[in-house]
Formats: C-alpha cells, structure tokens, sequence
C-alpha cells in the first residue's frame, strides 16, 4: 500500500501543512480586517493592529450604526434581495419549466431557447442599457436593480437541465389524474428540484447583496443607494461627503474596516451553513450528462 | 409560462441591442437615435488609430490571459493535492476555507486590499519589519499593480475553480488505481498515468472555454482598485468604456468601443464552443 511508505507520509505531512497554510491565508484578510474594525483608532491608524485587536472598542461600529445613509442603505439591499431573488426565481422556474419540455409538446421551444441564449452570447453594452433605464423612467428606483438582470440564461439552463431529469412517469401520473401542466410544476417538480432551486436563489441572492454598479449609475440619491454602491463610494472613492466630517479624519480606519465586515457579514454568516449547494451549483453547470 | 420572461429579454436584452446603431453615430441625447447625424465607421477609425486604445487592449489581454493560465494552472495543482488527503473532515475544512473568498463582493475585497497595502498597512509593516524592505506602493505603482492585480484574483477565484476538477476526480474509477496497486505502482506512478490524464479533458474544456473571455479582465477588480496613477499599466477596455461613456459623455465612441469588444468576443466564444464540442463533446444544454 502506497500510503504506507516513507516517502508518501513525508509528502504527507508536508501536504497537510501546505494545505492548511493556503487555506489559512484565505480567511486571514477577514480576521485582521476584524481585528482592525475592533481596535481603538490611534493605534490602527498607525498601522499597530495585526490579528488581535488593540484597545478594544466597539465605537467603530456604534458610529457606523448611528450614521442614517448607512442603515438605509442596508436596508435598500435587503429589499432589491429578497424583492429580486422571488421575482427571479418565479420568472425563471417557469420559464425553465416550459423549456425543459421537448419540441414535440412545446413546439416554439427551440427558437426560444436561442431567443434566450442569443443574449448570453450579445449585448447592447453600458451604454445603449442606461439609456434605455433613463428612457422608461426608472433612474433612481429599485425597480432599476431588479429588473434588468431579472431574466438569468445561465441559471434557466441549470434549472431546465435540473427538470430534465425529472421522471417523465411521475409527470404522466399527474397528467392522468388531472392535473395541468401549472399543477404538475408547483406541486411535483418544484419539490423535486428543491436543492437545485435553493442553489439557484442562493447565487441570485449573493448576486443581488454584492452588486454595486447598478447602484452606481442608477441612483442618485444617497439614501436610495444599496450598501455596496455606498460602500463603493466611501471606501473605493474616499468620498466622505456622505459622512460627518467630524468623526472621520480621527478613526477613518475603524470606521472603515467595520463598514466593510458588516458588508460582508451576512455572506460570511450564510455560507458555511450553505456551502453544499453553492458547490452543488457548480457541478451541475459543469458536470453532466 | 416562457412568456414573463421572453418580455423581460426583449426590453432589457433585444432593445438595448438596437442601440448599437449610436455607434455609427453622433449620437447627442436631445436628437435621440433617429435625430442623430450618421457617421459611418468614424469612431472605429479613431480607435484604431489612437495610440492610448491599443495599449488598453493589450493591457486587457495581459490581465485576462495570465489569470486564465494562473487559474488553470493553480487549481489543477492544487485538486491534486487535495485528492491525496485522506481525512475527509481536513479536506472539508480546507474546501470550505479555499471558497469563501469567491463569495465576497470585489467591492469588500478592494477594501480590504486598500487597507492591508498602504504604506502603513499590514502587508507593508510586515516587509519593513521582517525584511526591511521600504514600504512598497502597490497600488501606485504600474508593475507592482499588475502583480497585485493578478495574485489578488488567483488568491479570490482558486478555490472555486479547483471544484470542476475534484467533480472529475471523484469520476475516476477506483478499479484503476486497485489494478495499478497490484502492478506495484507507486503513488507518484499512480498520478501521473491515471490521475493527470483523467483531468486533462476537463482542463481542456476549461482551456478552450475560457477563450471566449480573452477580452474580459475583470471590471469589477479593476474599476475598484486602480487610480489615474497606473492607467497607463491598469486600464482595462471595460473601465475606459465606463470613463468615456458614463462620465465625459460621449455616447457615441464608448458604445463602438464596447461593440468592437463584444464582436470580437462573440466570435471567440463560438469558436471555442465548437472547439469544446468537437474536442470533449461539451454542450452547454
């Protein structure tokens, strides 16, 4: 047995401890980031804090909560989440479901699906789009974050790969016991599917909380701004206009650094519970037959 | 039921599309698309000849080729090593840690990098305390930006990749391996006769699929880390369009930019579909 040998367990063990140190380099950013938005400002600003925090403080965060624009913002992101993540996922199962038929039973299915697939392949561009939200009126709404990335190709195909392999029997007995093709989809292949549309949400959901650039162009109002467009423009663009002078010059770092962790919170708090559907995600894009 | 969904494609999909004709255009928003005077193929003459349009194009696919090797290359190495750990809770561990940072926003990781790369910030503390060296301005600096550019997405995105290439790890029959213990073959032997060749296929799918993306650099890293300081080494087709477009206002030349981009684009992802389809009999539905 291979394993047994002595040069296979010197690999061995310098394996497991190259492994844990790249994997240990992928969580460091966020610990030292903490530790930073943990710390008294003096000593973070002069560079002090490495993964422990110094003068620990929860001022940093006190102040983030108490700015308006903040907690607003936050707020705008929740509902272009959870408001983007349903519709998209009403539109696309359906849609998905009616593709995932064949040309025999539905017969405009092929052009269709290129009707779909064309727009993966082609699109106007930045500019033709934001003409096109100013021309309908849309400038600084919500509707302007969910709209137009609401109809998702790539995630119709998983999902109507996903239906495909669905038994056909399961559908005829429905069928036979009278059932629509409306009924057959809400109460058979929705529960069926239920890890393939929980994965699904899950990357629509990420999307939607880390999108930023919509937010950017779109908006104008700095209350209406989702968190990580106001994130974008505070610490990518240092522009502290929309921030209380007095507090910034003397703990910008904190301030900073637990603006950026508590963006980031709710996707670092979801994940490791979730991390088999993301990954489930993947593979059945990837992987299949 | 398709019918929500063709609607939403065709407003916010098919009508943008027709836009593209600004490109040929002079395009002035109070004449609007029919009013605006046409002016053939001036645009795409003036990136042609214009020295700055060049060197962002090569700039684009410096960026863009070398983090498609990096992360062909690193997640590869890295699914190998993994396949040798036999303790499946470690190599939970470890996959769950490799991950995450695929999951967080370039927006929060363009924080994060800002902070630990100024020149008070950890990475150059280290430096100077360690090894002495000046701090170094990372992102200030052309070359430096490069490398910070190209290490940051390889540390973001090899996790993620290495997930297709443990998917075709575990569909590799362990008949093989008993049939190849019983030759006596060594592990080593054992890796590079059966492991390697079972994962060439997919990382030449990954390879020929990745063509179609030789013009996309990545946005999103870009725009949120560079500066007019390093435009010269950092700036990306997608962020000049942005510039030219959303900011100085000319509609018109930034939309023939973005067409010359998607055409191209277009073309090559044909292409390597037909390639991957020929080759390893991929199809993406």
């Amino acid at each position: 047995m291979y394993h047994k040998t002595i040069p296979y367990r010197i690999f061995s063990i310098f394996n497991y401890v190259l492994l844990s140190v790249i994997s240990i380099l992928c969580l460091l950013p966020m610990v030292h980031l903490l530790m930073v938005s943990l710390s008294s400002s003096a000593p973070a600003n002069a560079g002090l804090v490495t993964f422990w925090p110094i003068g620990f403080t929860l001022e940093a965060y006190a102040k983030t909560f108490d700015n308006t624009n903040f907690l607003s913002s936050l707020w705008v992101s929740v509902e272009r989440t959870v408001l983007g993540t349903a519709l998209a996922m009403i539109v696309n199962t359906v849609a998905a479901y009616a593709l995932s038929k064949e040309a025999r039973v539905f017969r405009a299915r092929n052009i269709y699906l290129w009707y779909f697939v064309i727009t993966m392949l082609f699109s106007g561009g930045l500019i033709p789009g934001y003409i096109l939200i100013l021309k309908l009126g849309l400038m600084n709404t919500l509707l302007a974050l969910i709209l137009p990335g609401l109809v998702g190709v790539y995630n119709i195909i998983l999902l109507l790969n996903f239906f495909r392999a669905v038994p056909k029997e399961l559908e005829e007995a429905a069928f036979i016991d009278g059932a629509g093709y409306l009924r057959t989809f809400v109460k058979i292949f929705l529960p069926i599917s239920l890890p393939a549309i929980a994965t699904v949400s899950l990357f629509i959901m990420v999307g939607h909380w880390n999108a930023y650039f919509d937010g950017l162009i779109y908006i104008k109002d700095a209350e209406r701004l989702p968190l990580a467009s106001f994130m974008q423009t505070i610490i990518v663009q240092h522009d502290m206009t929309k921030f209380d002078p007095s507090f910034v010059a003397k703990s910008e770092r904190t301030l900073r650094a637990s603006q950026i962790f508590i963006g980031a919170l709710p996707i670092l708090l979801v994940y490791p519970f979730l991390q088999r559907f993301f990954v489930k995600g993947i593979v059945i894009g990837a992987v299949k037959e | 039921m398709v019918l929500p969904a063709a609607i939403l494609v065709f407003i916010f999909s098919y009508v943008p599309m027709t836009g593209i004709v600004m490109a040929f255009q002079d395009y002035k928003a109070g004449l609007g698309i029919t009013g605006s005077p046409w002016v053939g193929l001036k645009h795409f003459r003036y990136m042609a000849e214009n020295e700055y349009f060049i060197k962002i194009t090569l700039n684009t696919l410096f960026f863009a080729c070398t983090k498609i090797v990096m992360n062909l290359i690193i997640p590869f190495i890295f699914a190998l090593l993994l396949n040798e750990v036999r303790n499946m809770g470690f190599k939970r561990s470890i996959q769950t840690l490799v991950y995450l940072p695929h999951f967080l926003s370039w927006v929060t990781l363009a924080g994060i990098l800002i902070d630990m790369l100024a020149q008070t910030g950890i990475i150059n503390q280290l430096l100077t305390n360690l090894f002495g060296i000046k701090p170094i301005f990372f992102l200030g600096d052309g070359t430096w930006f490069r490398i910070t550019i190209i290490v940051s997405d390889v540390w973001k995105e090899f996790g993620f990749n290495t997930i297709i290439f443990l998917a075709a790890l575990a569909g590799i029959n362990p008949s093989l391996y008993e049939a190849a213990e019983v030759d006596g073959a060594s592990r080593w032997k054992q890796t590079t006769h059966i492991t390697i060749p079972a994962l060439v296929p997919m990382a030449i799918v990954v390879a020929t699929l990745a063509l179609g993306n030789v013009l996309n650099a990545n946005f999103d890293q870009i725009f949120n880390l560079y500066n007019p300081l390093i435009y010269q080494q950092g700036d990306i087709i997608d962020t000049f369009v942005y510039r030219e477009g959303l900011l100085t206002g000319q509609f018109s030349f930034a939309t023939a930019v973005g067409l010359f981009k998607s055409a191209i684009s277009l073309i090559l992802i044909v292409i390597s579909y037909r390639l991957a389809y020929r080759f390893a009999g991929y199809r993406i539905f």
